[in-house]
């Protein structure tokens, strides 16, 4: 029945593509609204929420009647686990979206730190090439991209750690910043999980494409990691 | 065997259009009871399977929509298609069987040439036009997506043919005469699964004109190819719902067990 399925694993996969694209726009329109300050933008994107947790809900149904009803074995059991379990990270990518969300809405304090907050700006975007490059890889079933996502995620773990030293100086020297500053630790602790988020979309790619079950987050392997 | 309780059923009636619908039909060999108060719906161009261990009634069920079993049983009760009973012993049985065709299990092409297979009962019932005549084979064989492997050897013998292109022969043969309807009986138990798999892209292509009603001994045949699952046990309908719920949540304890392979 390989031509049914073949369909239907079509369609899974374009939902899952549409689902990773709306979840992209999200973290742009997170990290955007948070530093615009604009927080009716944010509340937009916090009601929003809620159609990708059903797009998530939609994707695992689908994938498990695949499972049931066509009992897909090797590269099509592959398949399917794989954009199940991926499904699954890509929500969570969004409910962190939503969280710097909730932060723009939240914060209070006048005393912002511009070059922090540009540097954000950068971090998000690079998150967002990294989503990127991970969708386009599940279309492709294009496992060799896998590695370049987990070495953008350890420049997103360097940045990580900058942001964090640049804000805990700014913090030291003007206690005003404070408010701002515990904010921005937690809006680049967001982004830094989102790109862990990432690479277990690339651990998933693999497991897709080549059935092994690797582990390609750093911050996991290594012992300082956090 | 487990005993269930055959009172405990759960049937539901598809939220769609219908193309045929029995209401509680009962079947008796001599004075045996082999199917109780049957009601089913069964949904225009969609697959509904018919599973169910042997002897469960699932076959005799479905012969007796076309009314395969007047000779051999009693059939009681209604089976309505477009307002009419025609379990009604007014109704002239060939005419059903123009509207409602069936495939069996072994495919059974007669002894003769592909070509004439198709047009055998094309021309009993009055066609004689040799261009009607040609047009329906062509038509006929590319909806059972045949007529690529044979459109050269049209007046070869069917018998040259293999089992799976003899079952798809059996199918254009029926659809030659342009049902509304077909009965397939277990149609895929005697191939190897290429030849199923054909088969089955053959019935969900089907779909496009046609009713389907299957009866299969094969749960994954089922859970791949229907839309609508009846789970049949001891002459009872126990079970009928989507077959994603069939396969997924099934909410009668029997139909679990024959599901899972937890039966008997």
């Amino acid at each position: 029945m390989k031509n049914i399925f073949s369909e239907e694993l079509k369609k899974l996969f374009s939902d899952f593509t549409d689902m990773g694209t709306a979840v992209s726009g999200q973290i742009a329109q997170a990290t955007q609204s948070y530093i615009d300050h604009d927080k009716a933008a944010a509340q937009s994107l916090v009601t929003h929420d809620q159609s990708i947790n059903g797009n998530e809900v939609d994707l695992e149904k689908q994938a498990l009647t695949l499972m049931t009803l066509q009992q897909p074995v090797a590269d099509d059991f592959r398949a399917v686990v794989s954009i199940l379990k991926a499904s699954a990270d890509l929500e969570r990518i969004g409910d962190h979206a939503t969280s710097i969300a909730s932060e723009t809405i939240r914060v209070k304090g006048s005393h912002r730190n511009q070059s922090v907050e540009v540097k954000i700006a950068s971090l998000s975007q690079q998150i967002r090439d990294m989503l990127t490059t991970a969708l386009t890889a599940f279309n492709a079933n294009d496992a060799t991209q896998a590695e370049k996502i987990a070495k953008q995620d350890q420049s997103v773990d360097d940045q990580f750690d900058e942001i964090r030293n640049t804000v805990t100086v700014a913090m030291q020297q003007d206690p005003e910043v404070a408010a701002a500053g515990a904010s921005y630790l937690l809006v680049t602790k967001l982004l830094e999980r989102i790109g862990d988020r990432i690479v277990n979309l690339a651990e998933e790619l693999v497991y897709n494409q080549t059935g092994e079950i690797i582990e390609l987050n750093q911050s996991r392997i290594r012992p300082d990691g956090d | 065997m487990q005993s269930y309780n055959l009172n405990e059923t759960h049937i539901v009636t598809p939220d769609e259009e219908i193309a045929l619908s029995t209401h509680q039909l009962q079947v008796f060999y001599g004075s045996n009871h082999s199917m109780t108060d049957a009601s089913l719906s069964f949904p225009r161009f969609q697959i509904t399977a018919l599973i169910g261990a042997s002897g469960s009634g699932k076959s005799t069920y479905l012969r007796s929509l076309n009314r395969m079993n007047d000779r051999i049983a009693t059939v009681k009760g209604e089976i309505m298609y477009r307002h009419t009973d025609i379990n009604s012993r007014k109704v002239n049985v060939f005419e059903v069987r123009k509207h409602i065709g069936m495939v069996f299990q072994k495919p059974n092409p007669f002894a003769k040439s592909i070509y004439d297979n198709i047009t055998f009962a094309l021309k009993a019932a009055g066609l004689t036009n040799k261009k009607v005549l040609d047009d329906r084979v062509e038509s006929s064989l590319k909806e059972a997506a045949l007529w690529d492997e044979v459109k050269d050897d049209l007046h070869k013998s069917a018998l040259s043919l293999s089992g799976g292109q003899q079952q798809r022969l059996c199918i254009a043969r029926a659809i030659a005469m342009q049902p509304d309807i077909l009965l397939l009986d277990e149609p895929a138990s005697a191939l190897d699964p290429i030849s199923t798999a054909k088969l089955e892209m053959t019935l969900k292509n089907l779909t496009e004109k046609y009713t389907i009603i299957i009866v299969t001994h094969n749960m994954q045949q089922a859970s791949r190819i229907s839309t609508y699952t009846a789970f049949f046990h001891l002459g009872h309908v126990i079970e009928y719902d989507k077959t994603e719920t069939i396969f997924q949540t099934p909410q009668i304890q029997a139909t679990r067990d024959y599901v899972t392979g937890h039966f008997g």
